[in-house]
């Protein structure tokens, strides 16, 4: 039994840690986010080239460091920590994602661009009318040629307005809600035909609804023609990597609470030294180290078969999304009125911490998925 | 014991909903389906019509400008207002500052300023929170010093600070509390005035929130002179005044009526957006349940509000019970918005306002209701903080009913 990281894994925290602490204070980003662009463009090439980190999770092979998923994990809980905007999920750890398990050709080529900070990419994947089932699809791949030509409209793309590449879900068979026939797309976002609308989400992202008007795409976009297993396992691995994000998130809300409790007075006292202030601060407590082990759980189950996979990941995020809505709540109610106000940082985190909630599926699409794998799979 | 309506109550309801169709103003009801910001005539502009109808204040008693009802035809009122999504009456002239008025001012004092709080001439704004003294009212800083004018009359110099001001970029006057006394005891040595916003020396500064919105304010006060008869009630007696404020604060606090109309409004999404399986979200088991609990939670809260109020009708004022009605009501306006920004979905995310590409954006994407939900959940985080938090209400209810 071991909880320990390698050194290789200490020193990439350190190094994110340490650069965060540097340039990414709260002022700063509260910059980025207000910006024209929405994201620092030359901090993503720092994180490619001054800092290795966009490498860390590919292996030797690849051209990476010869981390995985416990890397992504790492990057991604001090990316919490600071609100830290920039693609890296949607690049590294899904469009990564995609490369490492789809045996696709131009894998290596895509994740050199990955890795070297030249690629960013978005996930396309959610619909309008889908809720959280990724196979219910409008969105269309008729064969044409050698290529492929894409029509549809996919509904709230994260990072979308500062990717190079989008990867798409789309039919390439069967019916709407049909397991068979999602196929997987990597596609250039400056083909014509592909039409954005750019805005910011209420955490301070950015994200775009992204429509496809006969959209041609070369026979080498394709990663994948049926692709439902592939795209769970992924979007999985990404289910791990926020809830390693809002592990980040809830540490910062409980700490910044037990911070503004001990120097805030009233009555006299230091609201911290009211007893029921403190017993909601040790329930905060318990909800984020019970996140913390159960994204451990779930990065290290990420291995395992699809089932137990989803599973660990479900139990995960059922975990994470009510500690996301206990621990926010209550650093705001705790901070009183300055926990309303835009000033205070706190608010951000709770805004953050209140969209993961719903990322990837709310707290009942996870409990339903953990109580069909659990019970009805083995009945 | 009988819960129905009498025939006259009946009759009154009746009476009341035809006249919320055939008055309400219609420019008001598209700004509020579009989602836009109100500007002050747009909360005034309701206000108006019932200040002509001599509905305006339905608690004030008919000398001062009443409409007579009894406490069932009051409850009525609120049910049907906010049935038909009525904006409402802002509460700080109407519910806060005007009682106080006809309760301890002096007949020049309710002479001068009641007539202009009906009609809405007059906006008040509440200055009672500082940025030391949030639910801890009693150790506001801010000071009155009396002095002699050149022209002879008493005065008040007043300096300090008031925060988490609602409104105030609109406000006309502002009631406050200062410390008139600083040698006497905590909850003593504090007075009770009416300050004009125009004076030199007021300065209002926006706090922008979560949401994004400019709904509070920080007023500060340097060196504004004060005329001496614009202080309410005995000097260093004014918090008497604000007891009295803040019980008549907490009883219309629960909000009951409104909550209910909350509730029918996820009932409407939710049998339009889609679940999971495909079907409509109301028929989620897990979805349904949550609904079903609130409303559970809101017929408990409903009915606990109308024995309070037949309490009050048998010539019980509204005592610390109302705490209940605070906490309870502000929770269930809380799980509202939680299940509306589930309901959402992916489209809880976008959000268009305040930012930079706002121009570009200015029509919102995905379902009408989606692109409020985020900002409201975050706005009404309030609500368990403001009004006395809710965990100085469990206090209360601590210490006044249970004596602990």
């Amino acid at each position: 039994m071991d909880f320990n990281f390698t050194e290789e894994q200490s020193m990439v925290r350190d190094t994110v840690a340490s650069f965060l602490a540097d340039k990414y204070d709260f002022e700063t980003r509260r910059k980025i986010v207000s910006s024209d662009s929405g994201w620092r463009a030359d901090y993503w090439k720092a994180f490619a080239e001054e800092l290795g980190i966009l490498g860390a999770s590919f292996s030797e092979e690849l051209g990476g460091l010869g981390g995985g998923a416990v890397d992504n994990m790492i990057i991604m809980e001090e990316f919490g920590k600071a609100l830290v905007i920039e693609p890296y999920l949607g690049t590294v750890v899904i469009g990564g994602g995609f490369m490492k398990h789809s045996g696709y050709a131009g894998a290596a080529s895509v994740i050199e661009g990955v890795v070297g900070g030249t690629t960013t990419i978005a996930f396309a994947y959610a619909e309008p009318q889908a809720r959280y089932t990724w196979r219910d699809l409008k969105t269309t791949a008729k064969k044409d040629g050698g290529g492929w030509v894409l029509n549809g409209h996919k509904a709230v793309v994260v990072g979308a307005p500062f990717a190079t590449h989008l990867i798409v879900t789309a039919r390439t068979g069967g019916a709407q809600r049909d397991a068979g026939g999602v196929g997987v797309f990597l596609v250039d976002k400056s083909l014509p035909g592909i039409v954005t609308r750019d805005y910011p989400t209420v955490d301070g992202n950015r994200a775009s609804e992204v429509y496809f008007e006969n959209v041609s795409v070369p026979a080498d976009a394709l990663i994948a023609e049926d692709g439902l297993a592939l795209v769970d396992k992924v979007i999985d691995e990404a289910t791990a990597a926020v809830g390693a994000e809002a592990v980040g998130v809830l540490r910062k809300l409980h700490e910044g609470t037990l911070d503004y409790a001990k120097q805030r007075k009233q009555f006299g006292t230091a609201i911290a030294n009211f007893q029921v202030l403190q017993h909601r601060m040790v329930d905060m407590f318990i909800e984020v180290e019970q996140s913390v082990s159960m994204t451990y759980m779930a990065t290290i189950k990420l291995e395992e078969d699809a089932a137990e996979r989803a599973k660990a990941v479900s139990a995960m995020k059922v975990r994470i999304g009510r500690a996301c809505k206990f621990v926010g709540q209550n650093a705001i109610q705790i901070h009183g009125g300055m926990g309303m106000t835009d000033e205070l940082a706190i608010g951000h985190y709770f805004k953050r911490a209140s969209l993961i909630e719903g990322l990837f599926g709310s707290v009942d699409h996870h409990l339903k998925r953990y109580e069909s794998l659990s019970f009805d799979a083995a009945a | 014991m009988n819960l129905d309506f009498s025939p006259e109550d009946l009759a009154f309801r009746d009476e009341v909903r035809a006249f919320i169709a055939e008055n309400y103003p219609a420019g008001l009801r598209e700004k509020q389906e579009e989602g836009e910001e109100m500007a002050k005539e747009d909360f005034l502009s309701w206000h108006r019509v019932l200040a002509k109808k001599g509905w305006v204040a339905p608690a004030w008693p008919e000398k001062y400008g009443g409409p007579g009802w009894t406490s069932v035809q009051r409850y009525i009122w609120s049910e049907e207002t906010a049935r038909a999504d009525c904006v409402p009456i802002l509460p700080f002239g109407i519910n806060m500052v005007g009682p106080v008025i006809y309760t301890f001012g002096t007949p020049e004092q309710k002479e001068r300023f009641l007539p202009p709080t009906l009609s809405g001439d007059i906006w008040w704004s509440q200055g009672y929170s500082e940025p030391g003294a949030g639910s801890d009212l009693a150790s506001l800083k801010t000071k009155a010093e009396r002095f002699t004018g050149d022209d002879g009359k008493e005065y008040y110099l007043v300096n300090g600070q008031k925060t988490w001001t609602t409104l105030a970029q609109h406000g006309d006057w502002i009631f406050c509390l200062v410390r008139t006394d600083p040698n006497a005891k905590i909850q003593e040595g504090i007075s009770f005035l009416l300050i004009d916003m125009k004076s030199p020396g007021v300065t209002v500064r926006p706090i922008i929130t979560l949401g994004g919105e400019h709904e509070v304010n920080e007023v500060w006060l340097e060196n504004v002179k004060v005329p001496v008869e614009n202080r309410i009630y005995e000097e260093n007696k004014g918090w008497t005044c604000a007891k009295f404020l803040l019980a008549h604060e907490r009883s219309g606090i629960a909000g009951v009526a409104r909550s209910k109309r909350g509730i029918e409004r996820i009932r409407q999404i939710a049998s339009t957006e889609l679940g999971d399986d495909g079907a409509a979200l109301i028929k989620d088991p897990m979805f349904k349940r949550k609904v079903a609990e609130l409303e559970i939670d809101l017929t408990a809260l409903e009915y606990t509000e109308l024995r309070t109020l037949a309490g009050e009708a048998a010539g019980k004022g509204p005592g610390p019970e109302s705490s209940l009605l605070k906490i309870k009501g502000t929770e269930i306006q809380q799980r509202i918005t939680e299940l509306v920004l589930e309901a959402a979905g992916h489209y809880g995310a976008p959000y268009f306002r305040g930012f930079p590409t706002d121009g570009d954006n200015a029509h919102p994407i995905g379902p009408d209701f989606a692109h409020r939900a985020a900002p409201t959940y975050f706005n009404v985080r309030k609500t368990s903080i403001y009004g006395g938090s809710n965990e100085i209400q469990r206090n209360i209810i601590a210490k006044m009913v249970l004596g602990l």
